[in-house]
């Protein structure tokens, strides 16, 4: 299974399902252009490796996918068993409604009641069959002594089943088959829309997952094997490359060089490493290749025990209940006290059983939540689709309203307001043949800082300088010689210069003083906009960061952050967040590290974007797609037009019960009426939900 | 009204044609890709049978 983000029409479709099958292993390749994915069944001896290189070969970026992550999605059951039953439904309930018209103008007596039999006999099979979903979830609030929206739903639709099955028995007048058999359709389509949301978002948190397929080096005498890192035991000895990710925590026994702690911490300046030193997992190797003898695997590794605090933090923010819950807890007592007062008041005063239960049925139906069931998820529906357009994937079915909420944006530095990667500063003002040394130093290695030197060395035009015998020494630098004489570009102890607080490289051309190149990191696209478009939307922006002091505030300058916090550690990130929460403030967290999951998990709704680690996303309610920081304003304000939405369509519902409730409770109300009644409520909360659309 | 009689049974026979082919359809995941395959009407490739 491979991600191919590039596929976006037929040609392209035909390009690589064709490119793959000329492949002698490949048995079979198909494209799914909806999810840009291709799935390729071959020869058990065929690597993913060389698949990857074919579609590249092609055109197309191509990423593997770790089918296991991806087996949960792959047969949305649930999709398809709400899918079906809502056909069901709309099959019944169009036939019924059929037959419901042709009593309405007019058949009597005998026509009348075979026309309702033939109702009931469409009608009972079906809301057995489609009804389930309520059933299950009221029987489940019932039995845990609440109440929810489906508990008076159920209520409602066998009411009236049993009322109109009495009714027909009898030969009465009215009988509600196809009021309950709409009901159901309606509340079934408003239920698929909530799953197929959900679910999209949650096919894409996991691809995002898949993309990462953990494998390590393991070492077996003299001989390396790839691995699982799952399969990983305590004692092995793991080879890490440079640019590869630790996968256990370890003790380095063999090699020296430079590790990348920031997904972890949020510094951004690398930290040397040589043997007998301890590694956690989830640090990057920079330079050297590195044996590491494992310490602790899997659910041991400090990784993972980070995800313990996300746990905690977690915990206290199940508390939210959403507004269709908060509707719900008001709506259903009322409808079931309505009904029963209604039931009681007519049995009273006529003494007649019959007349009274088909009043109750009658306020029952008039009232059911049909406008209430479609009028949250039309809403999200719209407003997911939009975010997701922009690139912002809701994980959370309430983060939408919680975000709606927010007056507090807490941002991290590393890896969220800047991309991580360093550019160096101030290029223009080094001397030509300093920056050309340099950059013939840094093109013999992998190092950020050397790829920063390099890319700021083309952008000015210069070409590296003729050094020869360039060697890369892991963990302290890159060394050569020019013009008969030393060159050295790395560490200040290496090149014995005094070393300056902010990241920085230094340059030794012969006996001359070395030279320091320092670096910022590139600020996100966006950021700028970002900070300040959330500022003119009147909310306060602090910036809390693993890094030291003046990296920190430098930043906070840039971006006209007024407060900000360095060297803050996980637990004082969430433990500050707590406090401001505490103080009232609804707190919107930015973050991408594991130094960041605490927090993420501890504020009122959170963004982490898409290079963030697996654990940081799992906790954030958002996930950015893109690289872009900008869109998350415009969530901000979306998320307030989506709330209000979903404020008008209760509005909407309840205006429409106050005028059609004494109707019923009256004895007025024929199934026409509540027929007209509970589409018309339907159609106009869909509508509203889908002005949020229209608007830009 | 022995109209009826025929009427009826027809409609519902219909209305049930167009419930199973939707079931076929849905059985059968062709409403896994809907992108891919509105896109690959416009292909000449397996326009002479299905791929297989």
């Amino acid at each position: 299974m491979l991600s191919v983000p590039g596929v976006h029409c037929a040609a392209c479709i035909t390009k690589v399902e064709r490119g793959l099958m000329a492949h002698p292993c490949v048995s079979a390749a198909r494209v799914n252009l909806t999810l840009r994915r291709a799935s390729i069944t071959a020869a058990p001896e065929v690597d993913v490796a060389d698949m990857i290189a074919l579609v590249e070969g092609l055109g197309y970026e191509a990423h593997e996918l770790d089918a296991a992550a991806l087996r949960a999605t792959a047969t949305d059951k649930a999709g398809r068993d709400l899918l079906m039953r809502l056909a069901v439904a709309g099959f019944a309930s169009m036939n019924v409604m059929l037959l419901s018209v042709a009593v309405w103008s007019g058949a009597a007596d005998a026509t009348r009641d075979m026309f309702h039999w033939i109702s009931a006999a469409i009608a009972l099979p079906t809301i057995v069959f489609s009804g389930q979903p309520f059933f299950r979830n009221a029987w489940h609030a019932l039995r845990g002594g609440r109440l929810n929206m489906d508990v008076p739903i159920t209520l409602a639709i066998l009411l009236a089943v049993g009322t109109s099955l009495w009714e027909t028995a009898l030969s009465g007048h009215h009988a509600y088959f196809d009021a309950a058999l709409t009901l159901v359709f309606f509340l079934l389509a408003g239920r698929y829309l909530d799953h197929r949301t959900r679910a999209i978002a949650r096919s894409a948190a996991e691809e995002l997952t898949a993309l990462e397929v953990p494998r390590a080096w393991r070492l077996d005498g003299d001989t390396e094997t790839q691995v699982a890192v799952a399969e990983l035991r305590l004692g092995d000895l793991v080879r890490v490359r440079p640019g590869g990710r630790m996968p256990v925590d370890g003790v380095i026994e063999d090699g020296t060089s430079e590790l990348d702690r920031s997904l972890l911490t949020g510094e951004t300046t690398p930290v040397f490493a040589g043997e007998g030193q301890h590694v956690s997992a989830g640090e990057m190797n920079l330079t050297g290749p590195l044996t590491l003898r494992a310490t602790a695997v899997g659910a041991d590794t400090s990784l993972h025990r980070m995800t313990d605090l996300v746990a905690m933090a977690e915990a206290g923010r199940a508390n939210y209940t959403s507004l269709a819950d908060r509707a719900a807890k008001l709506y259903a007592p009322g409808v079931h006290i309505l009904s029963a007062l209604a039931f009681l008041g007519w049995l009273i005063g006529t003494g007649d059983m019959r007349t009274a239960l088909n009043i109750a049925a009658a306020v029952l139906i008039i009232t059911c939540p049909c406008a209430l069931g479609l009028a949250v998820p039309a809403v999200t529906t719209a407003a997911s689709g939009r975010l997701f357009k922009r690139g912002m994937l809701i994980k959370d079915a309430t983060a939408l309203e919680r975000l709606a909420e927010v007056d507090t944006v807490v941002f991290d530095k590393t890896g969220t307001l800047t991309t991580g990667t360093p550019t160096l500063e101030a290029a223009e003002e080094l001397e030509p043949d300093a920056l050309a040394i340099a950059m013939a130093l840094a093109g013999g290695s992998s190092h950020p800082l050397s790829c920063a030197v390099v890319e700021a060395g083309q952008r000015l035009g210069v070409t590296p300088a003729d050094v020869t015998a360039i060697r890369e020494v892991p963990g302290y630098g890159t060394e050569g010689v020019w013009q008969g004489g030393c060159v050295r570009l790395g560490r200040a102890s290496w090149t014995g210069a005094d070393p300056l607080a902010q990241t920085a490289a230094y340059l030794k051309i012969g006996e001359e003083m070395p030279v320091a190149l320092t670096f910022a990191d590139t600020l996100r696209t966006g950021a700028a906009e970002a900070v300040s478009a959330l500022k003119d939307a009147g909310k306060q922006v602090l910036l809390f960061s693993g890094d030291s002091a003046p990296a920190v505030q430098a930043m906070a300058e840039r971006l006209g952050i007024p407060e900000w916090q360095a060297e803050a550690l996980p637990e004082q990130k969430a433990s500050r967040i707590a406090a401001m929460s505490g103080e009232g403030h609804k707190v919107l967290m930015v973050g991408d590290g594991l130094n960041d999951t605490a927090a993420l998990s501890a504020a009122h709704v959170s963004i982490s974007p898409a290079s963030a680690l697996d654990a940081a996303r799992a906790a954030s309610d958002i996930v950015l797609l893109g690289a872009d920081l900008s869109p998350i304003a415009d969530a901000c304000a979306i998320a307030q037009s989506a709330t209000r939405r979903i404020r008008e369509n209760f509005q909407i519902a309840t205006f429409y019960n106050i005028i059609a409730v004494p109707l019923a409770v009256a004895g007025l109300a024929t199934p026409l009426i509540a027929a007209l009644a509970m589409s018309t409520s339907s159609v106009v909360v869909s509508l509203n939900a889908l002005r949020l659309k229209g608007r830009t | 009204m022995n109209i009826l009689t025929y009427l009826i049974p027809i409609s519902l026979l219909l209305g049930g044609v167009g419930l199973v082919a939707f079931v076929y359809t849905l059985r059968s995941n062709q409403y896994d890709d809907p992108e891919g395959d509105s896109r690959r009407i416009l292909s000449d490739e397996w326009d002479d049978h299905p791929k297989p």
